[in-house]
């Protein structure tokens, strides 16, 4: 497992390498420049802030010289933010992603397992059909909608929860974020959930289990469950790189201070370093994500064996 | 359960499915007709601000009200409508183009060339290509073109994958070897007798390929770097709505509830006719 491991990650190089070089390439292509939006500046000034950032050297040069950078662990200094590194301004940016990001993948698996198991144990019930009809619908309606509806309900119309002006460590801050987050992926968690125990409730060694007397619970907790639980985790690698995308809208909701909203300003200012940085960020997220899914494939699955 | 109790059951479902993807088209048409038709015999004030409508709730005058600016609302979510069906229709063609082309050629080829072109698909399943897009729409400006071309060109990888698979078990197909024998060879054999054997499943994925670029766009749109105005799609229509939601919450759940309904017939469409072309599932 570890061989594999660091197998799969030495792999995932040239790829992040490819997304840091699409984004260098693309940001340096793209007419305008970091300092040119601003005040007229004194053709002086204009040229020493370029020299600062090496931005008067041929482009080849710039470009080895941050895959150089990349490659120890620096992603350069911000343009925007004056004195403030990307480093920095990620490590301010990311706990709030991976708060909000980990409390909405939990409460999808809970909510969304709870609900299609249920559905599968009480097939045809009118729990079930509801259930599924809300499903399709909450499949539909993407995060922007979502997010929205929920300040309306909540904030707006009963003052249970606040939306935005984010505190630092709030709890209450966390639950509509999160919440809005998490609602397509309960729906589609819901289905794929209930289609999957339907299946394993249906085989032979859960119909042993049941002859040899086994109550319902434990036929569900000790046999049932484990394969139930097999195509989702295939879906977790895909639904956790969809967080991202889900994450840059609810910041920008919800004005959490996160890396999405860093990434939409910095491509707004052209500020290059901050947005190659935060790509490759979301390159190298993707990849750990997949990975961290076929690692759990392995784990519930003994058929599985990682080559 | 009986074997034909269970029979009947099976085709009952199936026959449902198949009204609701019945359904589901009806609606999509209606909704085309209607985005294509309104706005043609509306009154044309409709269309420009007027100062002394802002903000009314639906009327007799004004179906669904007036937007922050006094314009009709239902001719702004007519207009949203018919942009998103738009760069949903021509973005997934883009795709779809790129997405047969690609995997035909690989499929067909085989050994090295093949190996090459799927290790490159891949890799860039592994982009992050919501935030790649957003930085292509930021810099090279807000043209609508570019939108369908950006759009187009990154949700191609699942038809090329799937192309490609059906292309090498068509390959060895017997019809394959006649057209062979008879001189038929690499790009005539591709686009004579691969391409439109595979017509069937390439509909059913473009399809599928529509709701998620309409939902595409419209995430760009509620950022703000999509459509542009004084053009409107149903995701900036939702982002003003949810600007507004305090205050006038009918200009977020109009097209809020539209879009759903475009996304929610389009799923059902594109599952139907898998369920009638694709005896695999």
């Amino acid at each position: 497992m570890l061989r594999y491991t660091l197998r799969r990650l030495l792999a995932a190089l040239p790829t992040l390498m490819l997304v840091a070089s699409l984004a260098f390439l693309l940001l340096h292509a793209a007419p305008g420049g970091p300092f040119d939006s601003q005040k007229r500046l004194l053709p002086a000034i204009q040229k020493s802030i370029e020299a600062q950032y090496h931005l008067d050297e041929p482009l080849w040069r710039q470009y080895l010289r941050y895959l150089d950078d990349l490659a120890h662990g620096n992603l350069g200094p911000s343009f925007q933010y004056r004195g403030t590194s990307v480093n920095q301004l990620i490590a301010q940016g990311l706990p709030v992603d991976v708060m909000v990001g980990l409390s909405a993948i939990t409460l999808a698996l809970l909510l969304g397992a709870g609900i299609g198991v249920n559905a599968a144990l009480r097939r045809g019930s009118l729990a079930d059909h509801a259930s599924m009809a809300i499903a399709i619908v909450g499949i539909s309606v993407p995060v922007f909608v979502v997010a929205p509806l929920l300040v309306l309900l909540f904030a707006v119309e009963l003052h249970w929860l606040p939306a935005g002006d984010w505190v630092r460590g709030s709890i209450r801050h966390l639950v509509l974020p999160s919440v809005a987050l998490a609602l397509p992926y309960v729906a589609y968690i819901a289905r794929l959930m209930r289609a999957s125990t339907l299946e394993v409730m249906g085989s032979p060694f859960i119909r042993t289990a049941r002859a040899k007397g086994l109550p319902g619970y434990l036929i569900l907790w000790r046999h049932a469950l484990r394969p139930a639980l097999t195509p989702l985790v295939s879906f977790l690698g895909p639904a956790l790189a969809g967080l991202i995308t889900g994450s840059i809208v609810v910041e920008s909701v919800f004005g959490l201070p996160g890396i999405g909203r860093y990434f939409l300003t910095g491509a707004l200012n052209r500020d290059y370093t901050l947005v190659i940085g935060i790509s490759v960020l979301y390159g190298a997220l993707i990849v750990l994500f997949n990975l961290l899914a076929d690692l759990c494939y392995a784990l519930i699955d003994p058929r599985v064996r990682l080559r | 359960m009986s074997a034909s109790a269970s029979f009947f059951r099976q085709s009952l479902h199936r026959f449902v499915r198949q009204r609701v993807a019945l359904g589901a088209g009806l609606t999509l048409i209606v909704i085309l007709l209607a985005s294509v038709v309104i706005p043609m015999f509306a009154a044309p004030e409709g269309a420009v601000p007027h100062y002394e409508l802002l903000s009314q709730s639906p009327s007799s005058q004004h179906w669904l009200g007036t937007d922050p600016l006094g314009r009709d609302m239902l001719l702004r979510v007519m207009w949203g409508c018919r942009i998103s069906l738009a760069v949903g229709l021509a973005a997934s063609l883009i795709s779809v183009l790129i997405g047969v082309s690609w995997g035909a050629v690989a499929g067909y080829a085989g050994g090295t060339s093949d190996s090459l072109m799927m290790r490159t698909v891949d890799i860039l399943y592994s982009i992050p290509y919501v935030p790649f897009v957003i930085v292509l729409t930021v810099l090279f400006g807000h043209q609508l073109w570019l939108l369908f071309v950006a759009i187009g060109a990154v949700s191609w990888l699942d038809i090329a994958r799937i192309v490609r698979g059906e292309t090498l078990s068509l390959k060895h197909r017997e019809f394959i070897e006649a057209a062979r024998v008879a001189g038929t060879h690499g790009f005539g054999m591709i686009a004579r007798h691969i391409v439109p054997n595979l017509l069937g499943i390439v509909i059913v994925y473009a399809t599928l390929t529509i709701p998620s670029v309409i939902l595409f766009e419209a995430l760009l749109s509620f950022l703000g770097l999509g459509v542009q105005a004084p053009l409107t799609s149903l995701g900036s229509l939702i982002a003003d709505g949810a600007a507004e939601v305090q205050t006038h919450p009918h200009l977020l759940i109009v097209p809020a509830a539209l879009l759903a309904l475009i996304i929610y017939s389009l799923n059902y469409l594109g599952d139907g006719l898998r369920d009638a072309f694709d005896p695999r599932t």
